[in-house]
């Protein structure tokens, strides 16, 4: 099947006065037409970073390294511009037209002084010849799919006129404006109460199929990515540690980290299990670890793992799994 | 809207009311009189007379309620050290020169502290930023007497490109309304250019980014009226400030304004000068105040007016 979205060998890197932080460390993944990707890993795995560099929408301090960017057949890969304009000028025409994204929280993405319907109109107005009358008709019309009651006084409102959920709605509604190939979601339901998560994920995803789009969900909610999404990128310390199938990675999970994760989430069959947290923090990212960044919390680690990265194992052709216990379990001699 | 302004005139002619009633009682407790220097030489009976003429000898409480009567029948009383000058006439000489060279001072300000304050923000050039950042240093420590002076020195005594005293012509206006502006200028430059960095760092610059908006247009469109908000709040008391002028720029550059009046009129125990010029002053700042919360109110939706 032709990819919409490749990724190989992404790094990004923050320049601070702390020093440098890697946050993304050489990662690499494809998206196909019409399928939710789910991205899961704690806060600080690189997920959010590694998407807003797909979006070049990272700030100046940001050093991307990437062998491959491409997105439905056009190079987006910033390396291969020759200048910081010609990119953004390609990445002017992309974004809020085939490429969009739903940000995390609706509190603070949103402009506080700007009526909703000039905020909804401006991705319309950016990417087709409508006139401002006709964009304003797009924009209700756009309020209406996404569940807002009565748009029409709705529109001429201010974000602080609305609550959360709804404001997430409208962020929705910003990104769908001009039916993208590829909706990148970035947490979307988190700053968002529990009773309207559902709802919000429900209306990516009906919106996403009618549109035949593809969707890329980051979360650290594994409960969240279950439902919904047809194959999951495990990540940690800026690498993808694991990727297969939402059945794989549910059902037969091969790293220690994904089996981590799953055993942190509440089984509501049976009561009296306790959940089970992963001991420890994450790896500071100003110094990375050289070998897995699993290494000082995953519970089989052994002399390898602290030394080098593993590669990663095929395990299906859909399933791929970064541990040394693969290399060992192929050379039988599996020893904790 | 209409309900609020009203109510907040009211409020402002209350406060005018207190305003002048402490000034007026103050004025008072001051030692000295508006006679002191004058009346050496003259007999006992025509001392008398004249401070009879001026109500000088009632008891204070009477002489305050007969001059709250006159002055809400539009009688500010003539001037005691310019004799039969009626002080409104005084002041309505002077004001067309303070307001003139107000107004240009302020527009000066307001255009020239915006500007720096945006180039300081955008730019990546060292130099541009060190300058900013220099001017405005200098702005605010040094005081605009000694940056008139300056000024003359260079300006005016030196080179001979620009005249040094009145308000002849557009020349005129250059030397005094940049040492009135360049205090402003910094507070402004400042104003703007934190604001802008401050708005530019928000998520909904991000999420108009994501929408395939260029970045100059996400600074005009998005981040600039977000971050003229403290310039607004600003820019309203010193526009009051700057219409009532400057004793010292003022008398430096012998320009008849009413800043040298203000002065003047307190040293000379002007008891009705000063009285009208307090209120002039409050009144003006209260409706410059009542302005800058409308137009705060018309830029950012979520000021409420009640």
């Amino acid at each position: 099947m032709e990819k919409l979205l490749t990724v190989e060998n992404l790094t990004v890197d923050f320049v601070t006065d702390e020093g440098t932080v890697h946050a993304v460390r050489d990662i690499s993944f494809d998206v196909f037409p019409g399928e939710i990707l789910g991205i899961v890993g704690e806060s600080g795995s690189g997920k959010s970073v590694s998407m807003y560099s797909v979006m070049g929408l990272l700030r100046e301090t940001a050093a991307i390294d990437c062998r491959t960017l491409r997105f439905d057949g056009e190079d987006i890969n910033p390396c291969s511009y020759p200048d910081k304009k010609a990119y953004a000028g390609k990445m002017q025409e992309i974004c809020g037209k085939s490429m969009a994204m739903v940000f995390q929280d609706p509190m603070t993405f949103l402009n506080p002084t700007m009526r909703i319907g000039k905020q909804l109109c401006e991705p319309i107005l950016n990417h087709t010849n409508l006139s401002p009358k006709e964009a304003r008709e797009r924009a209700l019309e756009l309020m209406r799919l996404v569940g807002i009651p009565s748009p029409e006084t709705r529109i001429d409102q201010y974000p602080f006129e609305f609550s959360g959920g709804m404001r997430q709605r409208i962020i929705i509604a910003i990104a769908l404006a001009n039916d993208p190939k590829l909706i990148i979601a970035d947490e979307p339901t988190t700053a968002l109460d529990v009773t309207v998560q559902a709802q919000v994920l429900d209306l990516i995803r009906d919106e996403s199929r009618r549109l035949g789009s593809s969707v890329i969900l980051i979360t650290h909610d594994l409960g969240v990515v279950a439902s919904l999404c047809d194959r999951i990128n495990i990540m940690y310390g800026g690498k993808i540690l694991e990727s297969g199938t939402d059945e794989e990675i549910f059902y037969q999970p091969n790293h220690p980290y994904t089996k981590g994760l799953l055993s942190c989430i509440c089984n509501p069959e049976n009561d009296d299990a306790q959940l089970q947290p992963i001991p420890g923090s994450p790896p500071d990212l100003l110094q990375p670890p050289v070998g897995c960044p699993f290494v000082d919390r995953c519970e089989h680690a052994m002399k390898v793992c602290k030394l080098y990265m593993p590669e990663h194992t095929e395990l299906s052709s859909t399933h791929r799994s970064a541990c040394w216990l693969n290399e060992l379990a192929g050379r039988g001699e599996h020893r904790d | 809207m209409t309900k609020y302004i009203s109510k907040r005139v009211l409020f402002g002619i209350a406060t005018l009311f207190v305003l002048a009633t402490v000034t007026f009682f103050m004025m008072y407790l001051i030692p000295g009189s508006p006679f002191a220097g004058e009346l050496k030489g003259v007999s006992e009976s025509i001392r008398e007379r004249l401070i009879a003429q001026y109500d000088l000898d009632k008891p204070i409480m009477l002489r305050y309620i007969k001059y709250l009567k006159n002055v809400l029948a539009g009688d500010f009383g003539t001037s005691l050290h310019r004799k039969g000058a009626l002080v409104t006439d005084i002041i309505a000489k002077g004001i067309p020169y303070t307001a003139a060279l107000g107004t240009v001072a302020f527009c000066v300000a307001m255009s020239l502290g915006t500007l720096l304050g945006a180039l300081a923000a955008f730019t990546r050039q060292r130099w541009i930023k060190g300058s900013v950042s220099f001017i405005a240093t200098i702005g605010v420590s040094i005081p605009s007497f000694l940056i008139a002076l300056l000024m003359m020195v260079v300006f005016g005594v030196k080179l001979h490109w620009l005249p040094l005293v009145g308000l002849g012509g557009w020349k005129n206006y250059i030397m005094p309304s940049l040492a009135l502006a360049l205090g402003p200028i910094a507070m402004i430059s400042r104003l703007v250019k934190s604001g802008l960095q401050e708005e530019l760092r928000q998520d909904y610059i991000t999420l108009a980014r994501s929408k395939g908006t260029a970045f100059v247009v996400i600074v005009f469109r998005h981040a600039l009226k977000n971050a003229l908000l403290p310039v607004v709040t600003y820019a309203g008391p010193l526009l009051a400030t700057l219409i009532t002028g400057s004793f010292v720029v003022e008398t430096m550059f012998t320009i008849p304004g009413i800043g040298a009046e203000f002065v003047n009129s307190v040293t000379n125990r002007d008891y009705t000068l000063i009285m009208a010029l307090t209120i002039f002053y409050g009144a003006l700042l209260i409706i410059a105040n009542i302005l800058t919360d409308v137009i705060a109110a018309a830029i950012d939706p979520r000021v409420r007016l009640k």
